[in-house]
């Protein structure tokens, strides 16, 4: 793999715009754009076993909330400072897509998606259960004080923005070295063809179970940075409707594209944006989202671009 | 009220629970079995058919039975009609991919529920049950050396409850009489063995699929109408009935629809009677998990056998 | 010595035996035949060997070890190929990723010579590419083969490699399969008898899920039992 490919010069080029932006953008658009980039990172870790792999989870929210909820516990009860709370977070995450992962993968298709939605529901439930220290679905706030990492203030407008784009940075590079590895491309066999796969000495079950993983510990990570940079964790990151979200990025972006998960979130984060300033019902969009994508373009905006014009986009 | 009262009374309330759920598992059983896809949406059908109930009573306003025949008889029929033509022009069109369809029913779930927030509103709103004349039911207590019929405070159910339990039996006994019995349900059970043989011997599989699909829509939409009179239309209220019909339908293996009315009255009952001794969300943590377990070390169903 | 051996592999489908009882030995470097009527148990036969279907009881062996207990990609890691009956390639891929993915797995990142390599053996490197589900129906079974050669298999199974092939394509399948390392043991599924009769240096004959008969082509050829149930249907 060359170093300096088309790929690593466009995700590059692509941080580089962003970091370029919060000079540019008013202060209200790189407020959102922080959170987009945060909410992007999960949305990379759902492409990865979703575009990628192939296999469609709807219980994504528990992996998120693992993450939020490991960093967010750990500061709240344990009064952490914000590096060992976001490795409890990671671990949180790596743990529970583990154990998921192992159950869950014994089923295929349907099946699948059924068993992560009825994990990813107990794992909201078990917030609730344990109201007296999660607070439920109103949530803590995590102090001001205790968000500052190396001396930064992370609840500080600039450095927020910056430590959420290196997150996005780093996400978006590994990501990128990943589908283009041998094991990547050994994910993208697997989705294409699983029977082949295995008859090509593959070990299948191994493999989805390590995408299953590294999905589940980019989705906690996202949640871990979202509570740090937001100071807030509720049960509501946990339901059905977080495990939505990232799949519908996921397709409206274009599934299997490296850059596509931050376009679709860019794209429904506006789009939702504007139609809460219209009505109470705006979550009606993302319905219609949902319908015209399956219907319309199931290759999301980035699958569209590189099939019709440009083939080398990763 | 002592531990025997509570515990008739936690199996009465699970008896009207598992009526409805019957009822509406069926439909998501039905649609699964024939056309092996999973509808998402199928909760918000069942709130559908109570939310066109408030408006069919409201509308017909005379006395609340009249309103309420009218509502069991609408209701149903145009929620079925609606998910009939979400069939023909959604899913005939993604040609019934399984996974691309449950995106597309997540979809419907939104625009359908969101759709009610903007006309019917975020209130909840009541329908008046047709008749509903309380009964006390007598226990047994030991007075005095002697047996002697009490009647505790609290201790009772009324007559709409009843009725939810006769109203559902029948129509399950009338959904097994059309599958079973009638050219309908032996064109359906063809499409369900083999869709490609079925379209070669000349069967409309595109209309038998819009149908089962606005079969079980309606079948979801007649749950409902019986319950709103005891638990009001709200635009939120198909989440619970969703996941539970989900479970039944799991427990009762995929697509079987004996297995999917034991499997209601196993879940419908314990609902009701684990709710009354554990947490609500104790009980609901470990059906969930339940559940999953049995689809990844039991796929076929609990009382399904194994292909 | 044999590479590869069975002892009462039996498979039974709800009751139905679709193969009872097969002992069978393919010696190293042999190209063997595996002929029979449809539905005589074949693809059952070669399934059982790759672990694709699980036996129902019986044991494998290959290069003398006892692969049994092992699942498919264990088995196939050892040394087997396996081309399906009904074309199996990654649609969406190019071609040359469907051979890269077929050679990474043991050649890491000495794969892409392998890749030129083999794409010039089946005569697609023009064609590299290309994705493969535009590929013509025959050139996807040349594809197919092609992700067999790139493992380097000690055993390659074919699975009906010339079913709907034009006969230009049959001879270069032939030429292809001649060109082989000798030392390349062939266990081949052929309906096509010039096919058989030209590679083959054995042939075994499986009726009803039985071995029916074994021998060199000319003892087949005019072997009676042979010529009753199957070459007497032959038209080739």
């Amino acid at each position: 793999m060359r170093l300096f490919s088309r790929a690593n010069a466009l995700h590059l080029g692509l941080i580089a715009l962003l970091a370029a932006l919060f000079f540019t953008l008013p202060a209200y658009h790189t407020g959102n754009l922080a959170r987009i980039m945060v909410l992007a990172v999960f949305a990379m870790g759902y492409n990865l076993l979703f575009g990628y792999t192939g296999l469609l989870s709807l219980g994504h929210a528990l992996f998120f909330s693992a993450g939020m909820y490991g960093l967010g516990l750990a500061m709240h009860l344990g009064a952490a400072t914000p590096a060992p709370a976001f490795l409890a977070g990671l671990i949180a995450a790596l743990i529970v897509s583990g154990v998921v992962g192992f159950l869950a993968l014994r089923t295929t298709g349907v099946a699948f998606m059924i068993v992560t939605l009825m994990f990813a529901q107990a794992g909201y439930l078990t917030i609730l259960y344990f109201g007296s220290y999660t607070r439920g679905d109103e949530g803590f706030v995590i102090q001001q004080a205790q968000r500052s990492l190396l001396g930064i203030d992370l609840s500080d407008d600039t450095n927020r923005y910056f430590a959420a784009l290196i997150l996005f940075a780093a996400a978006l590079l590994v990501t990128g070295a990943i589908v283009r590895s041998g094991f990547g491309r050994t994910l993208v066999a697997i989705r294409e063809n699983e029977q082949r796969a295995t008859m090509l000495g593959y070990d299948v079950q191994r493999l989805k179970l390590i995408a299953v993983v590294l999905s589940g510990v980019l989705s906690g990570a996202s949640g871990a940075a979202y509570a740090l940079l937001f100071g807030y964790a509720g049960a509501t990151f946990a339901t059905v409707q977080y495990s939505i979200f990232p799949l519908l990025w996921v397709l409206l972006g274009g599934a299997g594209t490296t850059i596509g998960p931050l376009i679709g979130a860019i794209f429904m984060f506006y789009l939702i944006d504007y139609a809460s300033g219209l009505t109470n019902a705006y979550l009606l969009l993302v319905g219609v989202a949902l319908v015209a994508l399956t219907l319309f373009a199931s290759q999301g905006i980035v699958g569209t671009i590189r099939a019709r014009w440009i083939r080398w986009l990763p | 009220m002592d531990f025997g009262p509570h515990l008739i009374l936690a199996i009465l309330e699970g008896a009207v629970t598992a009526a409805v759920l019957a009822l509406t598992a069926m439909g998501l059983s039905i649609v699964f079995g024939v056309m092996r896809v999973v509808n998402v949406a199928h909760g918000e059908f069942y709130m559908l058919g109570a939310v066109i109930a408030w408006w069919v009573a409201t509308v017909v306003g005379a006395h609340p039975a009249l309103g309420f025949v009218a509502a069991l008889v609408i209701a149903p029929l145009v929620v079925g009609a609606m998910a009939a033509a979400a069939d023909r022009l959604i899913l005939h069109r993604i040609d019934y991919d399984p996974e691309r369809t449950i995106v597309a029913t997540i979809g419907l779930l939104y625009i359908i529920q969101q759709g009610t927030l903007m006309t019917f509103g975020p209130d909840a709103r009541p329908v008046q049950p047709p008749f509903n004349s309380r009964i006390a039911l007598p226990w047994p207590e030991w007075t005095d050396g002697a047996f002697a019929w009490a009647y505790p405070w609290g201790f009772g159910t009324t007559t709409y409850k009843l009725f939810i339990i006769a109203a559902a039996a029948a129509i399950l006994v009338a959904l097994w009489l059309l599958m079973t019995r009638t050219k309908a349900g032996l064109i359906m059970r063809a499409t369900q063995q083999d869709a490609e043989m079925a379209r070669a011997f000349g069967i409309p599989v595109t209309r038998v699929y819009a149908l089962v699909f606005g079969l079980g829509a309606g079948l979801a939409a007649m749950g409902a109408v019986l319950i709103v009179p005891v638990q009001q239309a709200h635009y939120l209220m198909g989440g619970d009935p969703l996941l539970l019909s989900f479970i039944v339908v799991i427990i009762g293996g995929l697509g079987s629809l004996p297995g999917t009315v034991i499997a209601a009255l196993l879940i419908g009952m314990s609902d009701g009677i684990i709710s009354v001794f554990f947490s609500p969300t104790l009980a609901k943590i470990i059906a969930t998990l339940a559940v999953a377990m049995v689809l990844v070390f039991r796929p076929q169903g609990l009382l399904g056998k194994r292909s | 010595m044999s590479l590869l051996s069975t002892r009462g592999l039996t498979k039974s489908y709800a009751g139905v035996t679709a193969n009872s009882d097969i002992d069978f030995d393919l010696p190293m470097g042999q190209t063997r035949a595996l002929i029979g009527p449809n539905g005589a148990g074949k693809s059952t036969f070669v399934g059982m060997i790759s672990g694709r279907i699980e036996a129902t009881s019986g044991t494998v062996s290959f290069a003398g070890e006892d692969i049994s207990p092992l699942p498919a990609h264990k088995r196939i890691a050892k040394g087997i190929a396996y081309t399906f009956q009904i074309t199996s390639v990654f649609g969406g891929l190019s071609v040359a990723e469907n051979i890269a993915l077929a050679a990474r797995r043991q050649l890491g990142t000495a794969a892409p010579a392998k890749v030129a390599e083999v794409l010039e053996q089946v005569s697609l490197a023009d064609r590299a590419d290309q994705t493969a589900r535009d590929l013509s129906y025959g050139h996807q079974r040349i594809l197919e083969i092609g992700m067999g050669l790139a493992q380097n298999p000690r055993l390659f199974i074919l699975d009906e490699p010339t079913q709907g092939l034009a006969e230009a394509e049959i001879d270069a399948f032939k030429a292809l399969i001649r060109a082989l390392d000798p030392a390349t043991t062939i266990l081949l599924i052929e309906h096509n008898m010039s096919v058989v009769m030209d590679l083959a240096e054995a042939i075994t004959v499986l009726d009803q899920g039985r071995i029916l008969a074994e021998g060199t082509p000319a003892e087949i050829h005019s072997n009676a039992d042979v010529q009753s149930v199957y070459l007497g249907t032959e038209h080739a």
